[in-house]
């Protein structure tokens, strides 16, 4: 009777490894996003689910340099199957051949359902993130609006937590200068107006703290190492109830844009990273994802199964709609190099 | 009895096989050479492979520029008649539409954007703007309706500087790096206030390092003296002291000087309770609390803080070999111990100095994550801008032409630094 036991463990073991053989072979997908509260958001909702489902998938984070997917994709070294991208990456990616153009019949997906979609053909949307400032109440008063509380240092003495790239802050310095919302990307267009931006930053460049990750903004709120910051509106709130942080979050001119799952070209593991991106743009795995981040789901069919007690914080309730920008993604596809390299001689000098 | 036989008639030595013996040595040697030679090989093959190959390919990198030859071949072709007085002829712009929609298909238009763009800030999204709309034409003539997608087609110097790039190899990123550019007709000119920093950061590269160096000459060379005379008993124990952090990560150590530096870190607080901060704002020296963190400031202290034991223990490894006596002697001989240290001891120990300053100072040109931790951005050095370039920018091109500049700017140091001390000169111990 022991014998059978022991054998009956024997062939169990060999039956889970070879399973685990299975899953291994040519599907372990690498799925890379923008790390800290959102990729952990993601897990939750995505990874370990699809893991569990008896899949294998390795994370690595980025901070949305298009320059290393760019450089895997011409050295013919895709070493990430699934990508986590913003508006702007998508669409220079999808124009100069970086991303896979996806079959939406293969993904079995409806496109009609995700809102946006139809921006680009090499990208399926995910969630509505917005990019925002805080403050932490305790410290700091409700300021009058962003732009008082980002270009006042008079009045709000001390450091800013900016995000070390031009998207957004350029906008938002000529908004600051009194640029309509209207036309900023009419000015920004010209030299002269990209010179205005820069000037006007030129006022608080050193009380400037520059993040390059995402989850910085909150960290440097949190230290005190400065009066407000910038970040996504999920990494605020994922601080605010998570970590009990008295921040607050400005939603005055809010900048909403969207994330996007994509396939670099050129991957080994296509069907693979297809079956995850269809697996993650289910309504269920989506409403489940606002449970642990205030991210709205791109997927319409996701919105009845929604946390009710999110829908506040989510970036587009009407109360944080009131002034709102909206940044224009197909600006940031053309000109997007040519500013960030603008930006980066800037930040140096 | 071999010898009889070694010594024939003709009176030539031979070996036991009868090979005369200058051929059996010379055969022996050369057996013996191409051991030893064998056991150089694996180190030579690993010079060659990780650092010879590596230099070779940057060098070649820094001047190799495919982008516009390989993607625009027949426009290429059809501009070399072209005197570049006045717009080009009709075929060019025939042959440029039926290259980009070539590069269109294999999605290859922003790569000549991108390049088009290093040398005409703003053109990338028009290039690829026509990339989208060049579709549309299907017959001549092309020139106007070219022009009439982007009137950038119409200006004299985008076809110029198309011709400029139209060789596989360029002076463009060498030439920009020193904040240089080739103009229209070719001539050599500065670059637009706006793009001109690298000649700025190569200063300031070669600035930070000088300081970091003598900092940690000031601050080593008393303490070497001290561990080389001091009784071996005290000395080991001060060498531990010495050799500790030298031992612990240079990652590690940075993070502690962040911590330590951040506002409201301990340094702050430190400088608050003695009284420091009071006083420094009596001054004027600042205004509120000091800002440490992200500064010039911070990156030297870290630096010369990692780079101590690098310019100390050659120091050290000189002194000691230095005798007591020569002091003793020149005291004796009635030299004050000044005028002893500075004409007898320190000559001697001058050796170690060149050492350990080159030492330092070559390592500190190639410092990146110090910086880039415990710096602001107009404390970065030409390291951190090679690794924005391959990582951000993915121009290969500048960041093997930023490793050139480094790689001859460190080159004439050396150049200089042999003729002034002498490499024979310098010692480690």
């Amino acid at each position: 009777m022991k014998k059978f036991a022991t054998l009956l463990g024997v062939a169990l073991m060999a039956g889970t490894a070879l399973g685990a053989v299975k899953a291994y072979a040519g599907d372990e997908l690498t799925i890379t996003s923008w790390g800290g509260a959102y990729q952990e958001s993601q897990r939750k909702a995505f990874f370990e689910p699809y893991i569990a489902a008896g899949n294998k998938i390795t994370e690595a984070e980025y901070n949305g340099e298009i320059a290393k997917i760019r450089a895997m994709v011409e050295a013919n070294a895709v070493t990430w199957d699934v990508v986590d991208v913003d508006t702007q990456t998508i669409l220079a990616g999808c124009a100069e051949g970086t991303f896979e153009t996806l079959d939406w019949g293969k993904l079995g997906l409806d496109r009609s359902q995700f809102i946006g979609a139809d921006i680009t053909d090499c990208a399926v949307p995910n969630i509505l993130y917005s990019t925002v400032a805080a403050y932490d109440t305790t410290k700091t008063q409700a300021p009058a609006g962003l732009f008082e509380a980002l270009f006042d240092t008079a009045k709000y003495p001390g450091k800013r937590a900016l995000q070390k790239s031009p998207f957004v802050n350029l906008e938002w310095a000529l908004m600051a200068d009194g640029v309509a919302p209207a036309d900023v990307y009419k000015v920004l267009g010209t030299p002269e107006g990209v010179d205005r931006a820069f000037k006007k930053l030129d006022t608080i460049k050193k009380d400037v703290v520059w993040w390059e990750s995402g989850s910085q903004g909150p960290q440097l709120l949190a230290d005190g190492q400065v009066v407000f910051a910038t970040s996504w509106n999920g990494r605020f709130y994922n601080a605010i109830k998570t970590d009990k942080k008295p921040f607050a979050i400005i939603w005055d001119y809010q900048a909403p844009d969207y994330d996007w799952w994509a396939i670099p070209k050129g991957t080994p593991k296509m069907d693979a990273a297809y079956r995850f991106i269809t697996f993650a743009s289910q309504p269920k795995p989506m409403a489940e994802q606002t449970k642990y981040i205030s991210y709205g789901p791109a997927n319409k069919a996701a919105a009845p199964e929604i946390d009710p007690a999110i829908l506040p914080d989510l970036p587009s309730a009407p109360d944080n709609l009131k002034t709102v920008f909206y940044p224009d993604p197909q600006f940031w596809g053309d000109k997007g190099d040519e500013l960030r390299e603008r930006f980066n001689a800037w930040l140096a000098q | 009895m071999s010898t009889a036989q070694a010594l024939p008639h003709d009176g030539v030595m031979r070996a036991a096989d009868g090979t005369p013996l200058k051929v059996a040595l010379a055969r022996a040697e050369r057996r013996e050479r191409l051991k030893a030679l064998g056991l150089v090989v694996p180190l030579f093959a690993f010079i060659v492979l990780s650092f010879v190959v590596p230099i070779l390919v940057m060098l070649y990198n820094a001047v190799y520029d495919p982008d516009v030859s390989e993607n625009m071949p027949l426009t290429v072709q059809s501009l070399k008649a072209w005197d570049g007085k006045e717009l080009p002829p009709e075929e060019v712009f025939a042959a440029f539409v039926t290259d980009m929609k070539a590069a269109q298909q294999n999605k290859q238009v922003a790569l000549i954007g991108k390049r088009l763009n290093y040398e005409i800030s703003g053109i990338r999204s028009k290039v690829i703007a026509t990339g989208r709309k060049v579709g549309a034409l299907t017959e001549g003539p092309y020139k106007d309706a070219v022009i009439g997608i982007d009137k950038v087609w119409g200006d004299v110097d985008t076809w110029a500087t198309i011709k400029r790039s139209s060789s596989s190899y360029t002076p463009f990123y060498v030439l920009s790096m020193l904040d240089l550019r080739q103009s229209a007709d070719g001539s050599v000119e500065q670059v637009p206030a706006d793009r001109a920093i690298y000649k700025s950061i190569l200063v300031r590269t070669l600035g930070i390092s000088l300081l970091v160096t003598l900092m940690t000459l000031l601050l080593g060379y008393p303490v070497a003296y001290l561990l080389a005379t001091s009784p071996m008993k005290t000395a080991s124990i001060l060498m531990m002291f010495v050799l500790l952090p030298f031992w612990t990560s240079l990652l590690m150590r940075t993070t502690a000087w962040m911590v330590l530096m951040q506002d409201g870190g301990v340094f702050t607080q430190m400088l608050h309770y003695t009284g420091l901060t009071f006083l420094m704002n009596m001054l004027g020296v600042i205004d509120g609390q000091p800002e440490l963190f992200k500064t010039r400031f911070a990156t030297i202290v870290a630096m010369t803080h990692i780079q101590l034991p690098f310019t100390l223990l050659p120091i050290y490894s000189v002194m000691k070999t230095i005798s007591p006596n020569y002091m003793r002697a020149a005291k004796s001989l009635g030299g004050t111990p000044f005028y002893c240290f500075l004409r007898v001891y320190m000559p001697q120990t001058l050796p170690g100095v060149a050492a350990g300053c080159l030492l330092t100072f070559i390592l500190c040109l190639g410092y990146y994550i110090t910086p880039a931790l415990v710096g602001g951005p107009t404390d970065q050095m030409i390291s951190g801008f090679i690794e924005r370039a391959i990582n951000s920018e993915n121009n290969w091109g500048k960041a093997s032409a930023l490793g050139v500049i480094l790689l001859i700017a460190t080159l004439i140091l050396y150049y200089v630094y042999n003729k002034l001390v002498g490499i024979d000169r310098m010692k480690l111990g």
